[in-house]
C-alpha cells in the first residue's frame, strides 16, 4: 500500500455535480451513438433521445452568469461556432453541386434563422461588453452595442459585397447589398450621433488630433459610401465604396478601444 | 474562523515610510517593479499586479502659503458590492469567509474584465502567470488568525485592521475627535460606496484628489446591462428590417 501524506483539494459539491453530471452527459451520447449504429429502427427513437439530453445535460455543468456579458458572450460564440460550422459545411457541400440534406425544408429555415439571431447577438454584445465596466467612455454610453451592431451589419454588406462584386457574381444580390448597405450605414450614422449626446461632455476626451483623424476616416467609411450608394451602381465606385466602410469599421473598433484607455 | 473584516486606513497618521508596501511585498513574495521616479516621493505610481499597497503622496499649498503632504495608503477596498466579481465570467472572484474579495488563481483565465471594471485602480495583470492579481487581504494570514502584514508593519498605526464594525466605530470616533479639533475638511470615505468597503479611509480632502470616486460617481457595471441590451435588440430589429425591405424590393436600376 502506498503512505499518503498529501492534504485534500477540498473538492465540494461543484465537483460532485459536474461528475455526476458529465456521467450522464459523456454515457447518454455514447448510448445514442451505439444505438443509431448497430440498433435498428425500433431504437432509433431512443437514440434520438439520447443526443436530446446529452446538450442540455453538458449545459449544466458549464458555467453562466447572464449579467456578465463577457459570460455571455463566450456562450454565444461557441453556440454560434456551431451554427457556422454546419452551414460551413453546407455551403462546401452546395459548392460540388449537391444540397445537404440536413439543411433542407423547414428544420434547415429554422435552423440558419436561429443562427443568424445568434450571428446578430455576436456582432452586437462587443459593445456591451465595453459599456458594462467602469472605464471612462464605455461605460459611459449604453449605445455601443448598438453602434457596433449597426456598423457590424455594414461592414458585413460591404465584405460580401466586395467578395461577390471580386468574383463577378449574379447582379441582382450586388444591388439588394448596396441597398440593405445604405439602410445600414443611415442606421450606424445615426447611432453615432445618438452615442455621443451619452457621452455628453465625456466624449471632449475625442477631441485630441489623433483621435479626431480616426474619426474623420469613420466619417469617410460612412459618408462616403453612403453617397456612392445612391449616386452610382457601377462596380468600380461601389467596390471603392466597400473598401471605405470596412476601413471606417475598422476605425470606429480603433478609436472607440483605444481612444478610452489612453 | 469566518468573521467580517476590515481595514481602516487614517491618513492623517501616515508618515509615507512605505513599511506596509514592503510588508506587503514580503510577505505575498511580490518582486515589484522597477522604481519610477517622478518630481515626488512616490516611486511605486500605482497599484497593480506586483503593488499591492500604494503609498500616495500629494502636495498641496496650505491656507498660510506653505507646502503640505496628503499621504494615504491606498489598497483593494474589498467592496460589499463588488464590481470585478459582478463581471468575472467564471467565478474567479469569490467572496470569502472573512467577506473580503478572493481572486482564485485556479479559477481566473486571464480574461482581464475585471481590470476594465474596478472603480479604483486595483487590478494588474500579471505577464508571468497570464493572471489577474490584487491585494488578497492576506487571505493566508488570516485563516492562520493572523493580522495582514501592512497592517502588522504600520509603525503609526494609520493601518488599522480589525473587524468592520469595529472599523466603522473606531473611524466614526477619529472623525468626531478630529472635527472637534476644527479640522472641517476631514471626512469619511467607505461607509456608503459599493455597499460599504471593507477598506474605510478618513481624508483630508475631495476623495478625487485620492483617485476615488466619489458617492455619486461609485456605480456598479451591471447599470448598462439592460439599457445596452435593449439598445442593442432595437438597432437589431431595425436592421432585420432594412435587410429585409431591401432584398424584397424590385431593384430599380438593374
Amino acid at each position: 500500500m502506498v503512505e499518503h501524506f498529501v492534504t485534500p483539494p477540498q473538492w465540494e459539491w461543484y465537483i460532485v455535480w459536474y461528475f455526476f453530471l458529465g456521467g450522464i452527459a459523456g454515457g447518454v451520447y455514447a448510448l445514442g451513438a451505439i444505438l443509431r449504429l448497430l440498433g435498428d429502427d425500433r431504437d432509433a427513437p431512443v437514440a434520438r433521445l439520447a443526443f436530446l439530453l446529452s446538450l442540455p445535460v453538458l449545459a449544466v455543468c458549464l458555467n453562466f452568469k447572464y449579467w456578465s456579458p463577457m459570460s455571455v458572450g463566450v456562450w454565444v460564440l461557441l453556440i454560434f461556432s456551431v451554427f457556422a460550422f454546419v452551414s460551413f459545411l453546407e455551403a462546401l457541400a452546395s459548392l460540388r453541386g449537391s444540397r445537404a440534406p440536413f439543411l433542407a425544408g423547414g428544420l434547415g429555415r429554422v435552423f440558419v434563422i436561429v443562427g443568424a439571431v445568434f450571428g446578430l447577438f455576436l456582432a452586437g454584445y462587443t459593445g456591451i461588453l465595453l459599456s458594462v465596466s467602469n472605464q471612462p467612455i464605455w461605460s459611459d454610453t449604453w449605445a455601443l452595442g448598438a453602434l457596433f451592431l449597426a456598423s457590424g451589419l455594414s461592414v458585413a454588406a460591404a465584405t460580401l459585397s466586395l467578395v461577390t462584386r471580386l468574383g463577378r457574381h449574379e447582379q441582382s444580390a450586388e444591388a439588394k447589398l448596396t441597398r440593405a448597405d445604405r439602410y445600414f450605414t443611415i442606421l450606424e450614422l445615426v447611432l453615432l450621433v445618438v452615442f455621443f449626446l451619452s457621452l455628453g461632455a465625456v466624449g471632449s476626451r475625442f477631441l485630441a488630433p489623433r483621435w479626431m483623424a480616426l474619426w474623420v476616416v469613420v466619417l469617410i467609411g460612412t459618408l462616403v459610401p453612403l453617397a456612392l450608394h445612391f449616386s452610382t451602381e457601377r462596380r468600380v465606385p461601389a467596390m471603392f465604396a466597400a473598401v471605405l466602410t470596412l476601413v471606417g469599421g475598422l476605425a470606429l473598433r480603433i478609436v472607440v478601444v483605444f481612444g478610452a484607455q489612453m | 474562523m469566518a468573521r467580517t473584516v476590515g481595514f481602516f486606513t487614517d491618513t492623517t497618521l501616515c508618515i509615507g515610510c512605505k513599511a506596509c508596501e514592503v510588508a506587503c511585498k514580503e510577505w505575498n513574495q511580490l518582486p515589484g517593479h522597477a522604481p519610477q521616479f517622478g518630481d515626488g516621493y512616490d516611486n511605486t505610481s500605482q497599484l497593480d499586479e506586483q503593488n499591492w499597497r500604494h503609498v500616495q503622496f500629494h502636495e498641496r499649498t496650505t491656507a498660510k502659503g506653505g507646502v503640505a503632504w496628503n499621504m494615504m495608503s491606498d489598497v483593494c477596498k474589498h467592496c460589499a458590492l463588488a464590481s470585478c466579481m459582478e463581471v468575472c465570467p467564471t467565478n474567479a472572484i469569490i467572496r470569502t469567509e472573512f467577506d473580503t474579495v478572493y481572486i482564485q488563481p485556479s479559477v481566473c483565465n486571464g480574461c482581464r474584465d475585471c481590470i476594465a471594471a474596478c472603480p479604483y485602480h486595483v487590478i494588474g495583470f500579471d505577464e508571468a502567470s497570464g493572471l489577474a492579481r490584487k491585494c488578497t487581504f492576506c487571505y493566508d494570514r488570516l485563516q492562520a488568525n493572523l493580522t495582514p502584514a501592512c497592517a502588522k508593519a504600520c509603525p503609526t498605526e494609520s493601518i488599522k485592521f480589525g473587524d468592520l464594525d469595529t472599523m466603522r466605530e473606531v473611524a466614526g470616533a477619529r472623525l468626531n475627535q478630529l472635527r472637534g479639533q476644527g479640522m472641517s475638511e476631514a471626512r469619511l470615505y467607505g461607509d456608503k460606496e459599493y455597499g460599504g468597503l471593507h477598506a474605510l479611509f478618513l481624508l483630508t480632502d475631495k476623495p478625487e484628489i485620492y483617485g476615488l470616486p466619489p458617492t455619486e460617481s461609485a456605480v456598479l457595471p451591471s447599470r448598462n446591462n439592460v439599457r445596452g441590451y435593449l439598445g442593442t435588440l432595437v438597432t437589431a430589429a431595425l436592421g432585420v428590417a432594412g435587410a429585409v425591405f431591401a432584398f424584397r424590393e424590385r431593384g430599380g436600376k438593374e
